[in-house]
């Protein structure tokens, strides 16, 4: 919205914050020209909003979620498909008790990870084009799809048309128009997750599913998602370290490789510990969601994990984190490639590496296919940049120098560290689904 | 529900703001929904603008645009048009060129068999007016063009619809 005159600023604030942070919550922007800036006029903030376009759901259709009900007992293969929404609506507890209730698995998108802990029994994964074995084959196999606050979009849907083929689909979304806009659904239901969730768990029995249960549970042991045969320092290696020697921090991602193998490995038991740009994907995202992480929660660890591409994409704001003395944890995972489009380039284009390698020169030979040790050297130097910045850098590319590493950044109380781990370059994210093929049709790698 | 094109119309109510038709078509157009016609004006309310739309759209795009429309902050209320009885009605002007007394007469004839009206006129041209419903209006143009080849010059403003009382064209 545009302020075009004083008197009305007051009203617009009060109404931004209003639809910023209710229904399905989301930037707003207002557009503040100079001359409003510089009136003067009074400091009366209004108390409330009524805006006549904007009326956000607040009740259940408790018709819809009977029928939900009903559809989901007389399922023989349920499965819980749990997107950002439940995320964002805080609905972290009553999602688990949801679960545990019914007995019925869980796979999430990358939004919804960590909807219930990773760790739990019933968890198998996130879906999609990186996503698990278990969790795409599930949805490949259910008969009911019970999904809540995600959107379907096309990293997690694979060829449309054979999505959930055989699965009548129930969809719970507070946006009306993210239900049946990429899928069709059986039942759609208007409303907040968590109070849809609280009127589901009035209703809900347990269900007798174990042999599908443990079908999935199967999957999920026999393909786990690993790269152990990848040696040395591996993105797994690192997002492990975290898992084990941080009790519950704030984890954010750049946009790339970095944030598919942090999605892929990142251990997560509550709400809001994950914060990755997963709807547009904005590399950048990282390290700034880092430093709002760090100022909401001061008592917090919070890690930055980025790739050597995304991470120079707001650079600048090493002088922010610095200027506001945050001692933060960047993970710079550094293949010296835009590695996801490299990956896409090797696997699809015939290795025909476009302005992807960050080693390049003008001068290289034209259709240099491989990074050798003649390569040019490296730019930036990620520990020097740190240092220009008087903030603290450490290069490592052994997984033994983890824990040196680690303890290095933590010993800086007031100020970032960047801890640039040099990783094999032509590591590749795997299982993944070419985009056009069904879910259960992946490269395991 | 079904893939196959029909012509709707949907009646918005508005914020009679600046930006708001830009908002509205944006919308419209940045979700490739193909208008036929948008009408917007002040209503009684001059805080508010009543828009019609036209649409030759399937049923499930149509719950789309349906949906875009009602989450648009500046949008008030979104009234389908589609299914229940309404009086639709757009203005075309349709000015007739190169006349000769014989086709004066003609175009004065058309006007009256037709029930349109002729509001001006000179030597060599006339001027009709037609308020009628978008098809209706189609039929006019393809007649005076069939009658008077190159020789018509159009302009047309888009269906304005509003819900009906006790008796209706739908």
């Amino acid at each position: 919205m545009t302020v075009r005159t004083r008197e009305e600023l007051p009203r617009i604030l009060k109404e931004a914050f209003y639809i910023a942070r209710t229904g399905r919550p989301g930037p707003v922007v207002v557009d503040v020209p100079k001359v409003i800036q510089q009136a003067l006029g009074p400091d009366e903030y209004p108390k409330e909003v009524n805006i006549r376009g904007y009326k956000p759901n607040e009740s259940v259709h408790m018709g819809q979620i009977k029928k939900a009900v009903s559809m989901l007992k007389k399922a023989k293969r349920p499965l819980f498909l749990i997107g950002g929404g439940v995320n964002i609506s805080g609905a972290n507890a009553e999602m688990k008790e949801l679960a545990e209730r019914t007995g019925v698995p869980v796979i999430t998108t990358i939004m919804g990870k960590g909807a219930i802990p990773t760790s739990h029994e019933l968890y198998m994964g996130n879906i999609g084009i990186h996503g698990s074995y278990a969790a795409n084959h599930a949805v490949a196999e259910c008969d009911v799809l019970f999904s809540i606050g995600t959107r379907f979009n096309d990293r997690i849907t694979g060829k449309i048309e054979e999505f959930a083929k055989d699965a009548k689909i129930i969809h719970i979304d507070v946006d009306a128009a993210s239900i049946s806009k990429n899928i069709v659904v059986d039942i759609p239901i208007v409303a907040d997750a968590k109070l849809a969730i609280e009127k589901l768990l009035d209703e809900v029995p347990k269900l007798e599913i174990q042999a599908w249960t443990e079908q999935v549970r199967g999957w999920k042991k026999e393909h786990p998602i690993t790269m152990e045969n990848y040696e040395g320092l591996t993105p797994e290696k690192i997002i492990r370290y975290i898992n084990e020697h941080f009790e519950r921090p704030i984890i954010t991602t750049d946009v790339g490789q970095n944030q598919l193998w942090a999605t892929q490995y990142i251990e997560l038991e509550g709400n809001r510990q994950f914060l990755t740009s997963g709807g547009l994907g904005t590399m950048g995202y990282g390290f700034p969601a880092a430093i709002g992480a760090k100022l909401g929660n001061p008592d917090t660890p919070v890690i930055a994990i980025s790739g050597d591409g995304g991470m120079q994409m707001n650079i600048q704001e090493l002088a922010t984190a610095v200027t506001l003395e945050l001692p933060l944890i960047l993970v710079v995972l550094n293949n010296g490639y835009l590695g996801n489009v490299r990956q896409w380039q090797e696997l699809f284009y015939g290795k025909r590496y476009s302005s992807t390698c960050l080693r390049y020169r003008r001068s290289c030979e034209r259709r240099c296919q491989d990074s050798r040790e003649a390569c040019p050297p490296y730019t930036p130097d990620f520990v020097k940049l740190a240092e220009s910045y008087d903030a603290y850098g450490i290069r490592i590319s052994k997984p033994e120098e983890l824990k040196e590493a680690f303890d290095y950044a933590l010993s800086h109380k007031n100020a970032p560290t960047i801890i640039e781990c040099l990783i094999e370059p032509e590591a590749n994210v795997f299982p993944m689904v070419p985009t056009g093929n069904t879910l259960g049709d992946m490269i395991l790698g | 529900m079904g893939m196959e094109m029909k012509k709707r119309y949907i009646s918005l109510y508005v914020e009679n703001r600046i930006g708001v038709l830009a908002k509205i078509s944006g919308l419209l157009a940045g979700k490739s929904y193909n208008m036929d016609t948008l009408t917007v004006g002040e209503t009684e309310d001059p805080t508010v603008s009543r828009m019609t739309i036209g649409l030759t759209i399937d049923d499930i795009t149509f719950e789309q645009v349906k949906k875009q429309l009602n989450r648009c902050v500046v949008v008030i209320k979104v009234m389908d048009f589609s299914e229940i009885p309404i009086h639709k009605k757009e203005l075309l002007f349709i000015k007739v060129s190169g006349c000769g007394e014989k086709d004066k007469a003609e175009v004065f004839r058309i006007a009256q068999a037709f029930g349109l009206e002729v509001i001006d006129y000179d030597k060599r041209r006339v001027l009709v007016q037609c308020v009628k419903t978008e098809s209706a209006n189609n039929d006019m143009i393809r007649l005076f063009n069939q009658t008077f080849p190159s020789r018509i010059e159009t302009v047309r403003g888009g269906s304005v619809a509003i819900e009906a009382i006790s008796t209706s064209e739908q």
